[in-house]
Order: C-alpha cells, then structure tokens, then sequence
C-alpha cells in the first residue's frame, strides 16, 4: 500500500503548544490551564478560533471528579457562534485521529485539537483500577504500577530485558529532558546509582514509574491550502493507524505489543527511515516492548523530549508525543519520524503517526 | 440440547455489588476562587469579558463566547431579577428544605448570566418571572467561601423588571 493510498488528503501538523508539565498545578481550573495553550497553538500561526472548522479535545472527567469538565474546558476556546465539536474519552493523540478522519472526508481544512490532564487531584491508583473489567479485576484494585511490574517482570523472565535497561532507559530519558524546557522531571544520574534505589513494586524502582503530572495541550491540523498558508514547510501525517488488545490482561502475552506492531503496519512505519521517534511508554520497560513493535534499530533517535518519564500529564502525553516528533521536523532536526500513544494497562492501546517533512 | 444447569435451578446472578469510591481535591482556580472569596465576604463577584462586555457570575476565567481570559473584576449588587423557576414539591433523598419550595434562576443586576438560587419569604403561588429579590446571607460570622453564605434570595418590594430587560437570559 502507497502512502498516497493510505493517507488520502494530506494533513499537516500546522501548530503545537504545550503547558508546563508540573507535579501539581495549584492554581488554576481547566479553563485556566488550557487558555494560554490554546492561544499559543493559534498564536504562532496568526490564527483565531474562526480560522478551525472543528475542535476536537481528549480527556476524562475521572481524573478531576467533575461531571462534563470536558464541556467546560470548552469555554477556553469560545464557542460562538456554534461550532462543530467532539470529544474522546481518551488521550489526545485519538482526538486528533478523530479530527485527521474528518479531515480525510473533505468537508473540513482545518482543526484545533486540545486535551488536559489533571493527574494531581485524585488517587490515581483507584481511578485507573476502573478502567479495568468491572466485575472481576476493578473490584480487587489492582493499581497501575503492579501491572506494569507483573509486564516488567515477564518481561526479564523472557529475557528481552533487565532492571539495569530499564535504568538505562530511564537514565537517558531524564538526561535528555534537561533540554526540554516544558519537562518534569529532568536530572543526569548515574545507572548505577538508580539501581541502588529500593523497589516500589518488583521489579519496578522509583526511576523507572513515570511522574505524576498535571498539563495540557494542544495541536492545529491543516490541510489544503491552509496547510500551504501556515507553514512555510509543512509536517505532514504520512500515515496513522490505531488498534487495541483484549481487555483481559491474562490473555495477553504482555512482552510484546502486537496492535502497535499492526498500527505500524499499517501507517508504514517501515516504508522509509526514520529519524526520531517519540514513544508513549510510560514505564521505562515499555519502551523496550514498543521499539520492537515499531521495528526501530539502534539508529533511531528515541525520546529526545525525554518523552513519558520526564511529564506524563494522563489524557495529554500522547498528543504530546505527536508534537513534538512534529517539532523534530519543523525544526530541520528530523525528516521522518514517528510518533507513537498508548492508552490502558500495560500498552492495551496503540496508536501510530508517521509524519514527513519536504 | 440438554438443559443449562450451571445455575443449580436458582437463575442466572442478576446482582453484583461492587462498591467504589473516588476522593477528589478541587481546583477552584483565579476566577473561581475570587468569587468565592467574594461570597465570604457577603457579595457577589464577576468578571467581565473584555472582547463583548459581558460580565459572568461565577466566572470561570474565560469568556466562552469569545474565549478570552476574564481579567476585570466586577462586584455585583446584591438584588436582580426572577428570569425562570420552579416550584420543588417532590421529595428525595438528602432533601434539606421543606416542600414546597421555589428553585429560581436569579439574573443579579449588573450580570449576564443568571445563576440558581433558593427563593424564600413567599408563597409558591405568588412567584412570577421577572419578580425583583435580594439575597439574604447568613450571619456575618457563619460567611464561609461558598454558596452556602447565601441563605437564599426574597423578594424584595420593587415593581417587576420589564420583560425586555431580561428575555435574553431565559
């Protein structure tokens, strides 16, 4: 399949902003936090809200205890007169799938996704033990690190990885962060020194969990002449896939990640080199599973962001991934990339986004 | 086909509880927290858009019409306007105030968008849209930063606003 078949109407990543990811954000409501992303997205293309045809946003009310804060958090863009408008209960990353789907059919040449996370203000230990099945698996409260731990541990047990690549990963990560200005957690550690942590839950070490984080985004999509109009170089989404697991974690094999695998098939990951990827892993251990899934070599320039363990703003990190891959290309620093969101336990969800300068 | 018997004759299970609770802190914000901090001091503030002039009470710091940080605060008078209520007459659980008793929207003068009060110190058969009231707030050491510092609103013993004043915010 050509990348002309697969992605029918180009469509660019015309703008990208993000908030400062922080480990709580005391001061402002939604509306506060997205307002000046939002005004940035627009901003540095010298567009208004009337310029978009749509808006879409990811988020979830869970984390914030608050029936419809994803209506509300629209008052941060103004909608009048009415607009065309959607939500996903889901990263941001499949809001924009969302949006690039419409944009697909024509009727559209431009639109504004956003989403927010506040991780801060509830115990997410409970609140992501309800994404599980409710019957049998929720009512245990299993939380997300002992997940992610029993995949780590597999993991070891396959022998596809150890606790001293998994603080390696982390190591990098961080480090790499400190060039990241919008990032949480961003120090140079020694690996040896990491190890010498205590476990929080075997085989997982503080290092390797990601932070907690509250932070926002945003991203414009183009297409047409717009496209053309915002940017001098446009980034276009070359290919874009998104597949799913079974929700019963026991009938998975949680060492591999097959439906990024099929979404990087699908997007044509392997159609050409790429340059920088920015993966979604929030466990220092997933990245390992997720670049054998997108059949990345050593020569791929991973999380240069420093990516889910440096801000891992919940509903938010994967549009994140998006930009700023689509930032590697803006900036001449990458021609291909792919950007890469997961949603659910232990990498239940995968979504794929090839992106290409000219 | 022989017969399901995996539920010993008792049925399927219809029933399975599975009791869960969240606990959340609450991030009022800039906005939000400026009119609270107002109802402490027994009154009402809102900020005004500066794009379309609108002044919002409570104010969650945007316009969402124009999508514009609110930044001009404005303090609100203590008396407005009935645009719509309802009479409550049905009982439910956790019901603190004896029915019947009125649920009104209340636009306070100055303010374009009417906010939900409890209306008291009359009879349910007398309340009419555009009936003029005031709100009436607990004692100055019970004020505490939330709506529970307005005891509620009563009419107030001007004529009725004109319609036109307040058709806009039905």
């Amino acid at each position: 399949m050509s990348a002309a078949r697969r992605t029918p109407r180009p469509v660019s990543i015309a703008s990208f902003a993000q908030s400062q990811n922080v480990r709580r954000d005391d001061e402002h409501n939604e509306v506060e936090m997205l307002m000046p992303v939002i005004a940035e997205v627009f901003g540095t293309i010298g567009i208004t809200k009337d310029d978009v045809d749509f808006i879409c946003s990811g988020s979830t009310d869970y984390l914030i205890g608050g029936p419809f804060s994803f209506v509300m958090a629209l008052d941060a863009v103004g909608v009048w007169p009415p607009r065309s408008e959607s939500h996903v209960e889901m990263d941001g990353a499949w809001a924009l799938y969302e949006a690039w789907v419409l944009l697909q059919e024509g009727e559209i040449d431009a639109a504004l996704v956003y989403s927010f996370g506040r991780s801060s203000l509830g115990n997410l230990n409970e609140i992501l033990a309800l994404q599980l099945d409710p019957y049998y698996l929720a009512p245990m409260w299993p939380d997300p690190v002992s997940l992610a731990a029993l995949q780590a541990r597999a993991l070891i047990d396959a022998g596809k990885g150890t606790e001293a690549d998994f603080a390696a990963i982390a190591a990098r990560s961080r480090k790499d962060a400190l060039a990241n200005p919008k990032a949480q957690v961003a120090n140079d550690i020694p690996v040896d020194t990491l190890l010498e942590d205590d476990y929080v839950v075997s085989p997982l070490r503080r290092h390797t969990l990601p932070p907690i984080t509250d932070g926002a985004a945003a991203v414009v999509l183009a297409a047409g002449d717009k496209a053309r109009q915002w940017a001098d170089k446009p980034v276009w989404i070359t290919g874009f896939d998104h597949r799913m697991e079974t929700h019963a974690l026991g009938a998975r094999d949680l060492t591999s990640s097959p439906s990024t695998a099929q979404a990087a098939e699908r997007a044509g990951v392997a159609e050409g080199s790429i340059d920088v990827a920015e993966i979604h892993a929030p466990y220092a251990h997933q990245e390992i599973i997720l670049r054998e899934a997108l059949g990345l070599d050593d020569t791929v320039t991973v999380n240069p962001s420093g990516g889910a363990l440096a801000a891992n703003p919940l509903m938010s990190a994967g549009l994140i991934r998006i930009g700023e891959a689509a930032a590697r290309i803006a900036s001449g620093q990458a021609r291909r990339a792919v950007a890469h969101a997961t949603s659910g336990p232990c990498l239940q969800q995968n979504l794929v986004c090839v992106l290409e300068g000219e | 086909m022989a017969e399901e018997t995996t539920t010993d004759g008792r049925g399927p299970v219809t029933t399975l509880a599975t009791p869960i609770r969240l606990d959340f802190d609450f991030t009022p914000g800039i906005a939000q927290s400026k009119f609270l901090r107002g109802l402490e001091r027994g009154i009402f503030m809102g900020q005004r858009c500066g794009t379309c002039g609108k002044v919002y009470v409570p104010s969650r710091g945007s316009c969402p019409t124009d999508g514009v940080p609110t930044t001009e605060d404005v303090e609100l008078a203590n008396v407005g306007t009935v645009t719509t209520y309802c009479v409550v007459n049905v009982p439910f659980a956790g019901q603190s105030i004896e029915i019947p008793y009125i649920c009104a929207q209340v636009l306070l003068d100055g303010a374009n968008l009417s906010f939900m009060g409890l209306l008291q110190e009359v009879p349910t058969d007398q309340i009419r849209m555009g009936m003029r009231v005031e709100a009436v707030w607990v004692e100055p050491d019970q004020l505490t930063p939330s709506l529970a510092s307005v005891k509620y609103f009563r009419p107030n013993g001007e004529p009725d606003a004109d319609y036109k004043t307040y058709k806009e915010y039905l």
